[in-house]
């Protein structure tokens, strides 16, 4: 971390409805700050996948310490993440997961194919190692 | 308590937040007041998704309480399903290009006790799902009761 200019690192944008976009080398960290609903979705994904193509990212990380709330539209966007960086071999972790949110993803089995972390940090040096 | 609102998707929110709130006077705990916004939510959402395709009609919510029991319905008069069945299975959508991930009616499903849902193609569908409050609180003390006494 002390190489952190070296690196690259970038955030990209304090979204305007919440939700911001951190890339940490090829890292997506999408820290979401809003309720994860259908509504929310549609502009969430498009911005993600906007960047996933523009900065040839890996790696995706959804920070959910900002959002309490999840449902059945989160799925869909987390798993169509994964579909995006799983075929270059690429992770999609979770972290600051709170009860109500890991039960949606217990229940859905999410967690056959992505990761839960406590805390970003710990998932980034995780992911980073491989 | 019934409550008429445009099918938009940032009505999906305020939908949840109301039947949220008018549950609280039984109580619930956290985890039941999740579930049922959950519930809602996948309702609604399915409301203007499927129901109102490309149009935007109206969602009508009722809400009563029987006892500790929390009945939602959740009406439209859209697009009516076509196969109730094949709607309900675990992963099936019809929209796999919004990412739908063919949950909902699972999470209906599994975070309230009953589930209804009656729909005619051209007239739309209503979902009726009811669970009981303040089970899984005294189910907890129980449990915890019968530790102290083991």
């Amino acid at each position: 971390m002390q190489d952190a200019k070296k690196q690259n690192k970038m955030n990209i944008e304090k979204g305007e409805e919440g939700t911001s976009y951190d890339i940490n080398q090829r890292c997506l960290i999408i820290r979401l700050n809003e309720e994860l609903d259908h509504h929310n979705a549609i502009r969430i994904r498009e911005k993600a996948d906007k960047l996933i193509d523009r900065y040839n990212i890996k790696h995706i990380i959804f920070d959910f310490s900002g959002a309490g709330f999840m449902d059945s539209a989160g799925i869909g966007v987390i798993m169509g993440r994964y579909r995006k960086v799983i075929f270059i071999g690429g992770k999609t972790a979770v972290a600051n997961v709170n009860s109500a949110v890991d039960r949606i993803f217990r229940l859905s089995g999410l967690y056959k194919i992505i990761e839960k972390y406590d805390t970003v940090e710990t998932a980034l040096s995780i992911i980073q190692q491989n | 308590m019934t409550l008429e609102f445009e099918s938009k998707s940032q009505n999906e929110s305020f939908a949840r937040t109301v039947v949220a709130a008018f549950a609280t006077q039984l109580d619930p705990t956290i985890e039941e007041l999740a579930d049922i916004k959950t519930a809602v939510s996948e309702a609604v959402t399915n409301s203007i998704i499927h129901g109102y395709t490309d149009t935007i009609g109206t969602i009508t919510m009722h809400c009563i309480i029987i006892g500790n029991e929390l009945v939602v319905e959740v009406r439209d008069m859209g697009a009516g399903i076509e196969n109730i069945e094949k709607a309900m299975e675990p992963l099936y959508t019809t929209r796999p290009e919004l990412e739908r991930s063919g949950m909902g009616f699972s999470f209906m499903e599994a975070f309230m006790d009953n589930l209804e849902v009656e729909s005619e193609i051209g007239s739309g569908t209503l979902v009726r799902m009811s669970k009981k409050i303040g089970r899984s609180q005294r189910r907890n003390e129980y449990a915890q009761e019968a530790g102290q006494k083991a």
